[in-house]
């Protein structure tokens, strides 16, 4: 065998390199993103199964262990169960998926292809959004048959997409900081007794007021912030703009904290 | 620039710690050729490979791939390499096919990839999520992830580790239809017969440095002929300078473990019963003594074996 300087013929393989435009690149990760997270048998537990049950629970029991809302239960319950699936797919899937990605090399392996750093932020974010609105439609269908009555005023619609939007913000950055700060079986771990947590006491489906005393300190939390403000959008239909300030702070410091600590590997 | 060299390294120094993965190593690979980088496991080859591919920085020295920074000039670079991992690199639930149609998505002019997989064999586990793939699947449908975007460039690590026979030959031929088609390809070996077959230039790395290089005809040259004996019991104290003696200056011995050594030299049937008459002074039977031509095996075990006589 010699060195062979001659140009080559064209062939099957004859280089013909390049990146694949941004926006598709994107499209096509986040399409990806979305398959795989609703292929997950665990992850579709966190971001239906168990809204659902939540939702279908409270509305059936909810006077039965003496919490009293406002309105009827169901118009209180169903926005905190659309705040509840936005954390469970924003921070406990993401930081789950993105641990074990980091585990099995899947980010190094994407860190050679075209798609750059950016792009996979935007892949992940477009994956969050689509299994979002498939839950929206789910969760919304199922408290509409159950008799939801939400506001559907332009105000109201838009501060509850808004409210979506920075709310996913808030713990997509918080669940990557953790993916990156953990190991995957730890982050499987810590990502499932928060969110546990937080479903329980963290004013996310249930409103702030329902925790006596403790309620104003809980609308400090990124979850009592999403609740409070997808109820004042959809129960009372206005714009919370407290509540959104609140999980733009927290995604601030989430941003943060992983660009300092997050490593790909 | 045509006569650009695909990956230039000069220098390059890389250290893990205290340390030193690679240690002043210079590697030049020219365009359409296939570069064997030979070394055993935690030679250097993997970190200086990953150096290339821009996952690391270098500590020292400079590394360019077709004229780039692959650190400094890292998206301009990617799209015209491809990368084979060592290890998984996918989700663990997604389908064979459905992973490299989405790296060929990322890329502008992908190959076919109907005809990638039929070429590597992919379409009977295509729909098999990766984590049940076995290991020379996995290792296919790595090589099919690096070549898919048509890069000018491959860097394979490993490639054909975990393979059965088959899958071997057809991994060869591949990468040698790469070269064909004006692919460069560079990878890491530690099987001698991948290097001997497929390489254009081996480059023999040990302990973080270069300790050989050329052609597999230019390694192999030299020592005419050579005998490997192998006996069934450790050698005695200072075996390998007795037979030395005995045999005289115009014959090389060299020890390989303690139950082998190699003798370079002119075989003819002196040699041999010199050979045969020492055994039985020392009281060790051969179990095999073999004449032939020196291999790449015999190259690499001659050079790693001095490095680690002067340990």
């Amino acid at each position: 065998m010699t060195e062979s300087a001659v140009r080559p013929a064209a062939g099957t393989f004859t280089p013909m390199p390049g990146a694949a435009p941004l926006v598709r690149q994107v499209l096509a990760q986040a399409s990806m993103e979305a398959r795989l997270m609703v292929r997950n048998g665990e992850q579709l537990l966190l971001a239906i199964v168990i809204p659902v049950l939540v939702l279908v629970g409270g509305v059936a029991g909810a006077h039965r262990v003496g919490i009293h809302f406002d309105e009827r239960a169901i118009d209180a319950l169903t926005p905190g169960v659309l705040a509840l699936a936005v954390m469970s797919t924003a921070f406990t899937s993401l930081a789950i998926a993105t641990g074990f990605e980091r585990r099995y090399g899947v980010i190094k392996r994407l860190g050679s292809s075209p798609l750059p750093r950016s792009g996979l932020l935007m892949g992940k974010t477009g994956g969050l959004l689509v299994v979002e609105a498939m839950q929206v439609v789910v969760l919304g269908g199922v408290g509409l048959a159950l008799g939801w009555e939400p506001r559907t005023s332009v105000v109201a619609v838009l501060g509850a997409v808004i409210a979506l939007l920075v709310g996913t913000f808030a713990f997509a950055s918080l669940g990557l900081f953790l993916a990156g700060a953990l190991r995957a079986e730890a982050t499987l771990a810590a990502a499932n007794l928060v969110y546990l947590l937080l479903m329980a006491g963290g004013a996310v489906v249930l409103p702030a007021d329902a925790y006596g005393g403790a309620g104003h300190a809980l609308t400090w939390l990124p979850s009592g912030a999403l609740g409070e403000a997808m109820r004042a959008a959809l129960t009372d239909g206005h714009v919370a703009a407290g509540s959104l300030l609140v999980l733009v702070a927290w995604g601030t410091l989430g941003t943060v904290l992983t660009a300092k600590t997050f490593t790909w590997e | 620039m045509p006569d650009q060299p695909a990956v230039e390294v000069s220098g390059l120094v890389m250290r893990y710690g205290d340390k030193v993965a690679v240690d002043h190593l210079d590697l030049t690979v020219a365009r359409h050729t296939i570069t064997a980088v030979l070394g055993p496991n935690g030679a250097g080859k993997t970190t200086t490979l990953e150096t290339c591919e821009g996952y690391r920085r270098p500590r020292e020295g400079t590394v360019r791939v077709l004229g780039l920074d692959p650190v400094a000039d890292r998206r301009d670079l990617l799209p015209r390499i491809g990368v084979m991992l060592q290890g998984s690199g996918a989700w663990s639930g997604v389908r064979a096919l459905e992973m490299l149609r989405h790296i060929a998505r990322l890329h502008a002019h992908p190959l076919d990839v109907g005809m990638l997989a039929d070429r590597l064999g992919l379409h009977d586990c295509g729909r098999t999520p990766y984590r049940r793939l076995s290991g020379g699947q996995q290792q296919r449908l790595g090589l099919a992830l690096a070549v898919v975007g048509r890069p000018e460039v491959v860097f394979v690590d490993e490639p054909t580790a975990g393979m059965d026979p088959l899958a071997r030959r057809t991994t060869w031929e591949l990468l040698e239809e790469l070269r064909g088609d004006g692919v460069t390809v560079v990878l890491t070996t530690h099987y001698m017969d991948e290097a001997e077959r497929l390489a254009d230039r081996i480059h023999i790395i040990d302990e973080g440095r270069m300790i050989a290089s050329g052609s597999p005809a230019e390694l192999t040259r030299g020592g005419t002929a050579t005998i490997r004996l192998v006996v069934t019991k450790p050698f005695p104290e200072g075996a390998p300078a007795s037979l030395q003696a005995e045999l005289g200056p115009q014959v090389d011995v060299t020890p390989i473990s303690e139950v082998s050594l190699l003798i370079a030299g002119p075989a003819d049937s002196t040699t041999l019963a010199t050979v045969a008459r020492w055994c039985e002074q020392q009281g060790v039977l051969p179990e095999s003594l073999n004449l032939g031509q020196r291999n790449l095996e015999d190259v690499f075990l001659e050079i790693t074996g001095r490095g680690l006589a002067h340990d």
